[in-house]
């Protein structure tokens, strides 16, 4: 064999060199992208990958959170000072103001906002005509996303069709869309959670403080830790405890940050980066299994979101 | 194991490595993936505790780690894999990308979509029937995709009694027909391995079974195998993305930056290098070379850097830059292998658009000169190609692409082609 004069890159340095490329891709290619910041970990992690990217410039699109208006105050306004300290545009449209336009109808006041995000989500793609979506969505996160492409085209509707995917080879990504069409690009598709978490340390990135462990008022409810009476930035509560419901304070963190309503925290005392990329490392709980207490409906739930226009 | 073990362990850095599985439908391809994935612990505890419940459901006394890659609804509909899906898994030391294909004939793009990104290819082979038409398909494919290195993993060795004369007639066989059929990997290598993905002999832990084995397993395979996107010198080529022209008024410092940010395609780059702008032909020389906004000496292979040149040159996105002492040529027609992707067949009377690195160019096919018929590998006239076909042909570019032989440069041999019409990827192809 010829001897090996390459230098190897790091998995790291690997999977952040093919993100930045996606979102040059993204950004040669599309006339208007947009890229959906949470204040989660993974879109952090897209931030400093943006910031690689493109600096000293600007980014070449701003950024955009679908608020469903039950989002943990602490991540709202990390979002808002993040986006600040970047000096980088930041667009918010809540599932809020479609409830109030009636496009977004629910079906009873607690039922979760979370997947009608995609109604909000549409309606901001048409208000801006953005024809490509920078999202963080990772492939190992669930089985219907492994199969995703990196850049995943939607037709109108913002339909996903698992029969109707581009074929993708080499780094040849193909964002073309005809107008109304939509491409999602996910540039951060190989991480997994653990990457994302040594990600965050190597780079000593800022997060939210409700992914240390922390004391919470929480409540068991059919084997999953529910989050009780948190508070909106309005002073509102969220997840009022249900009549013969105990309230334990627990020491628990955040493994993924979302709708209040259905986003559970996991029993940790990880209280610094460094624990918690040791805690992922010996964890046995996947991060939707233990988090999410909205795909657990049927083993077809995302996918069946996805084609309904769901990041 | 203690904490300070737990942090070194995840520091080493053995890289990233992609590789793919070729198999046909029952050679046990779900079964070693979810076996990789078992034994390098990859799986969770409510992961396995579905599956474990799917496997009773469906009357299994044991738990079918084939179920872990279990795919789209579509596909748990019809019970076979349609899609490429792709999986993690980590050893502390590397971590890897499968891709994973179905193996049908019907499903040859599949399998060349999964092949694009892959270094290293596992061909598996069913030890009670040896070396099949579906074996030299994929060991084409992977071939002609330029998979540098193979294993070929003779799996079910528990169903012919772990019999070594078995296993070594099926080695002859296949090294004979690869020989005759050229397609032993230039510079590369390949891999015989007995073993069992149920049992799990060979995959990770050795087999006791076949202590006749000395070979590697093939975990062991996997993190001793060449990461690196390449193994062999190969020219500079970087193909522009995106420029970066802050025009900051608040720093005048910024006002006459120009940066040429791209990925490192191949080969390697310095500060000082004399440099070729294609297709200007503009000379000028590497000012600076910045990774995240920060300078450093050199830029190499799958880095995405922006490069700043020493004279104001007029660059944009599909130019290349290449050092000067190493330009490829303009080709205005090119002769490739491709593979038609699409359901709708390749017109010969139509335009399409090709994409070869950052560039895109119309194009007209030329003629083909042959089709490849996947099974027996024999060339046979065509005039027209179908979905799954993987033909010879010519094109006709109204823009010159700046490419190497596919062989001699992955990054930079390789195109798609567009239907203008739908915008759908129908083509892959690979120059000659
Ligand atoms: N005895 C034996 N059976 C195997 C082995 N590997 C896979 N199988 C079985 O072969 C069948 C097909 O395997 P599967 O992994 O689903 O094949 P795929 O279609 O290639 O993904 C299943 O019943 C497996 O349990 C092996 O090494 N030994």
């Amino acid at each position: 064999m010829t001897t090996l004069t390459k230098q190897t890159l790091s998995h790291l340095d690997w999977l952040e060199a093919e993100a930045i490329h996606i979102m040059r891709e993204v950004a040669g290619q599309c006339e208007r992208p947009v890229l959906l910041f949470s204040g989660g970990k993974d879109s952090i992690c897209m931030l400093r990958v943006a910031e690689k990217a493109f600096r000293p410039g600007k980014f070449p699109f701003p950024l955009m959170h679908i608020d469903t208006g039950h989002n943990y105050k602490e991540v709202v306004d990390f979002r808002d000072k993040r986006a600040a300290e970047l000096g980088e545009r930041l667009i918010v449209r809540s599932v809020e103001d479609s409830m109030k336009r009636g496009t977004v109808v629910l079906k009873s006041a607690d039922e979760s906002r979370n997947k009608h995000q995609s109604v909000t989500l549409l309606e901001a793609i048409a208000e801006f005509e953005f024809d490509a979506c920078i999202g963080g969505a990772r492939r190992d996160e669930e089985k219907a996303r492994a199969k995703e492409r990196v850049m995943s085209f939607r037709d109108e509707f913002g339909q996903w069709d698992p029969k109707n995917q581009r074929p993708e080879l080499w780094n040849l990504y193909n964002a073309r869309t005809h107008k109304g069409e939509n491409i999602r690009a996910f540039p951060i598709s190989n991480w997994t959670e653990m990457d994302v978490w040594q990600y965050i340390e190597r780079e000593k990135l800022e997060l939210p403080s409700i992914y240390f462990a922390h004391q919470r008022n929480v409540v068991i409810r059919q084997g999953a830790i529910v989050p009780v009476n948190v508070p909106l930035a309005s002073g509102e509560l969220v997840n009022v405890p249900r009549a013969g419901e105990e309230i334990v304070d627990m020491e628990v963190r955040f493994r993924t940050v979302g709708d209040i309503t259905c986003t559970a925290p996991v029993i940790s005392d990880a209280d610094t980066v460094s624990k918690i990329v040791l805690e992922t490392a010996t964890t046995t709980i996947t991060e939707r299994g233990a988090t999410r207490l909205d795909d657990q409906t049927s083993d077809a739930s995302m996918e069946q979101r996805k084609k309904e226009g769901y990041f | 194991m203690s904490a300070n073990e737990n942090i070194t362990e995840l520091d080493k850095n053995g890289g990233l490595l992609r590789f793919m599985t070729c198999g046909s439908v029952d050679d046990g391809k779900s079964t070693l993936i979810g076996r990789l994935l078992f034994d390098t612990k990859t799986i969770l505890a409510d992961t396995l505790t579905q599956i474990e419940k799917t496997s009773k459901k469906r009357g299994m006394e044991a738990v079918d780690l084939s179920l872990l890659t279990d795919g789209l609804q579509a596909e748990r509909e019809q019970g076979i894999t349609i899609d490429v899906a792709y999986r993690y898994f980590s050893t502390g030391t590397r971590k890897y990308i499968i891709a994973d294909a179905p193996g049908h004939e019907q499903y040859t793009r599949n399998m060349v979509t999964a092949a694009s990104t892959a270094n290293l290819a596992i061909i598996l082979v069913d030890a009670r029937k040896g070396v099949l038409t579906q074996t030299r398909r994929h060991s084409y494919l992977a071939h002609l995709v330029g998979i540098p290195h193979r294993v070929v993993a003779i799996n079910k060795m528990d169903l012919v009694d772990y019999s070594q004369e078995t296993y070594e007639r099926i080695c002859g066989e296949y090294r004979a027909f690869a020989e005759k059929m050229g397609l032993i990997p230039e510079g590369g290598d390949l891999q015989f391995i007995p073993m069992s993905a149920l049992n799990g002999d060979n995959i990770v832990d050795r087999s006791d079974a076949m202590s006749w084995y000395k070979g590697p397993t093939l975990l062991e395979v996997l993190e001793s195998a060449p990461a690196a996107h390449s193994e062999h010198d190969e020219p500079f080529r970087f193909p522009v993305q995106f420029v970066c022209r802050p025009q900051d008024s608040a720093n005048p410092e910024l006002h006459d930056y120009r940066g040429f940010m791209g990925r490192v395609e191949s080969g390697s780059i310095r500060v000082g290098d004399d440099v070729t702008v294609l297709p200007s032909g503009r000379t000028s020389r590497v000012k600076a070379v910045h990774l995240g906004g920060e300078p450093i000496a050199e830029g190499v292979t799958e880095q995405s850097i922006t490069l700043l040149l020493e004279d104001e040159v007029d660059i944009s996105r599909g130019d290349m830059i290449v050092k000067s002492s190493e330009v490829p040529e303009a080709r205005k027609e090119v002769e490739a292998m491709v593979c038609w992707l699409s359901e709708t067949p390749l017109s010969p009377a139509r335009t399409y658009a090709i994409r070869h690195t950052t560039r895109t160019s119309k194009a007209k096919l030329n003629g083909i000169a042959y089709r490849v018929d996947v099974n027996s590998l024999e060339h046979v006239d065509a005039t027209q190609l179908a979905v799954n076909d993987i033909a010879r042909v010519s094109l006709k570019l109204a823009l010159p692409v700046f490419a190497d032989a596919y062989t001699q440069n992955r990054g930079a041999g390789a195109f798609i082609v567009i239907d203008e019409s739908t915008n759908n990827t129908v083509g892959a192809g690979m120059i000659l």
